[in-house]
């Protein structure tokens, strides 16, 4: 690289991005950490310093420990079926037996993806309703009845219910990426294996997964990243309820700010779910070749 | 597993072009297909046909067709608020687009055409912005731009959906730049194009694909948004979709067909907008792998 003249472009050119995230996300972060030594109030400017309170609050606190196995919970059902799931779907789909049906199964599969969650939240409202909700109807018209349940108002059943909905709104487009990379695998392998006598499975087991390790890898980050910070679905859905059964960890952080006022707990709890994720962000910002093209 | 040595029916009798191998596992196999593609999608039809439905008609017989079909439900969603929760998203969305094109290509072009320490150091500033996420920088958020008088205008939204989108665009962005050859910019350096020229004139026009990418990526973002757009705005004509659809829900109770219309209307633009660059969603999200 051959030495420039001093020129501004450079400068001037980064300055708002810099600017950008200096301000609204590495100062926020910072300042997060600074105020959970603190006790303060929404709309005071005053702050108490409490030490390590808060951080002694924590472990007294019975709902977190709630809140994060219900993280733990949608972590590995999504995984298995974000994973696991969508991997075999997505194999089936590019199965020359299929490729008729499969471009219109693609499309359908992939519906859902496009609708926001607030949406989705609020139509599986009518899903779950006890009375008239699409769920029990559907039971009883098979003949079911005594699996009606009140999805979301019992507490053994609502966190499932919320993870439910989420697996319904995201298996499509795990399904997307899957085959994105399937479609990526040299022909030859399989003819090659073909040639050897080899089924399906053994196909899919010898060739299809080691193929797409790389794509394994990053979707089940994405899906644990994604169940450690989830917030619209529960808040939406059940506010977390009955009780804390369907809380995680981001609606207790926000209930506890928000509604309970109490900032500077609020700013621990904020503090765990950041550790929680920063670590798989971490890896997931290493795997990411940067400087490669397609 | 197939059988392979025996030799088929197929094999013996000539095959007809259509006739194929049916086996009970193709068949299972099809019937688990289908199963799935009618969970996925009977509950979205469900939504747009009790869109047209009153009341009495979704809680008394959930399956059935509406015996009128009310369209005025649409025009009721609409101009019950639906219709400002529009503007209000369109606006945040458009302005947040724009933005984050401008600002994130100005600073990927840069980190991917100059090479010194500084730039390293600037490189790992801005990408590792990813490693944040918006539910732990809440409360300082609303402290700040409470401090800046931002707080409950479209500008809270606006600047924040930049900065936490800025990192995977430039992410994005960068990669591709680096692919662009180095000649193109010699051949024009010796014609005397000056550095915003190269910019403007090479490498925003050679990069349209993963423009459009951040187009949908950002849209996408901003269109569905919800904590912030519930913690900061407050005021019900400044509401996006997402926040102003659950206060629509509270205001409407029982008003259920009027509500699953706004929910029809507020699901239409993304669809629109991906089903025209389904292709360049996939691909940033295969190169960036972020979910939505």
């Amino acid at each position: 690289m051959q030495r420039r003249k001093f020129n501004i472009i450079p400068v001037l050119f980064l300055l708002p991005s810099i600017a950008l995230l200096l301000v609204f996300v590495y100062i926020p972060l910072i300042q997060n950490f600074y105020n959970s030594f603190f006790d303060f109030s929404v709309f005071s400017q005053t702050k108490t310093f409490v030490g390590l309170e808060n951080f002694k609050n924590l472990l007294a606190d019975k709902v977190v420990s709630v809140a994060l196995l219900n993280n733990v919970k949608y972590a590995i059902i999504s995984v298995i079926l974000q994973v696991g799931i969508a991997l075999v779907l997505a194999y089936i789909l590019e199965d020359k037996l299929f490729h008729r049906v499969a471009p219109f199964l693609r499309v359908v599969y992939f519906m859902p993806v496009m609708i926001s969650i607030s949406v989705v939240a609020l139509l599986f409202g009518f899903v779950y309703n006890p009375q008239m909700g699409l769920l029990n109807s559907f039971l009883e018209l098979i003949g079911l009845e005594n699996l009606k349940e009140v999805w979301l108002g019992n507490p053994e059943t609502a966190i499932y219910s919320v993870i439910a909905m989420s697996q319904w709104h995201s298996i499509g487009f795990v399904t997307l990426l899957f085959i994105v990379a399937i479609q990526k695998i040299p022909k030859e392998l399989y003819e090659a294996a073909d040639i050897d006598g080899a089924g399906k499975i053994r196909k899919f087991f010898s060739i299809t997964v080691p193929q797409v390790r790389e794509a394994i890898f990053v979707n089940t980050l994405i899906t644990i990243t994604g169940s450690m910070l989830v917030f619209n679905e529960p808040y939406i859905l059940t506010n977390g309820g009955p009780g804390f059964s369907s809380t995680v960890m981001s609606v207790h952080m926000y209930q506890t700010g928000f509604v309970k006022d109490n900032m500077g707990y609020a700013s621990t709890l904020a503090i765990i779910i950041f550790l929680l994720t920063a670590v798989l962000a971490l890896i997931q910002i290493k795997l990411s070749r940067t400087g490669k093209d397609d | 597993m197939e059988q392979v040595i025996k030799p088929s029916v197929e094999q013996v009798i000539k095959p007809s072009r259509k006739l194929r191998k049916f086996s009970i596992g193709q068949f299972v196999t099809m019937l688990m297909l289908a199963a799935f593609a009618i969970v996925i999608l009977y509950p979205l039809l469900w939504m747009v046909i009790s869109s047209m439905k009153s009341y009495n008609e979704i809680f008394n017989d959930v399956w059935g067709l509406p015996s009128t079909w009310i369209v005025e439900n649409y025009s009721l969603a609409w101009s019950k608020g639906i219709s400002g929760y529009f503007m209000n998203s369109f606006f945040v969305t458009s302005v947040t687009i724009i933005a984050v094109l401008i600002i994130g290509s100005m600073a990927a072009f840069v980190l991917a055409r100059y090479k010194t320490r500084w730039i390293d150091i600037a490189l790992i500033f801005t990408i590792g912005g990813m490693m944040m996420n918006p539910q732990v920088a809440l409360i300082p958020l609303f402290n700040i731009l409470t401090n800046l008088d931002l707080i409950n205008t479209h500008w809270a939204l606006i600047l924040t959906y930049i900065a936490y989108r800025l990192p995977l665009t430039i992410l994005l962005l960068r990669g591709y730049f680096l692919s662009i050859p180095k000649e193109l910019e010699e051949s024009a350096i010796i014609d005397g194009c000056t550095e915003f020229g190269i910019y403007r004139r090479i490498y925003l026009p050679m990069s349209v694909p993963i423009l459009l990418t951040t187009i949908v990526l950002t849209a996408f973002f901003a269109w569905n948004e919800f904590l912030f757009a519930t913690v900061f705005i407050d005021s019900e004509t400044l509401k996006t979709i997402p926040s102003g659809l659950m206060n629509f829900r509270d205001a409407l109770r029982t008003d259920w067909g009027v509500l699953l219309a706004g929910m029809v209307l507020a699901s239409l633009p993304m669809i629109a907008l991906l089903i025209f660059l389904q292709k360049y969603l996939v691909q940033g999200l295969s190169e960036g792998s972020v979910k939505g």
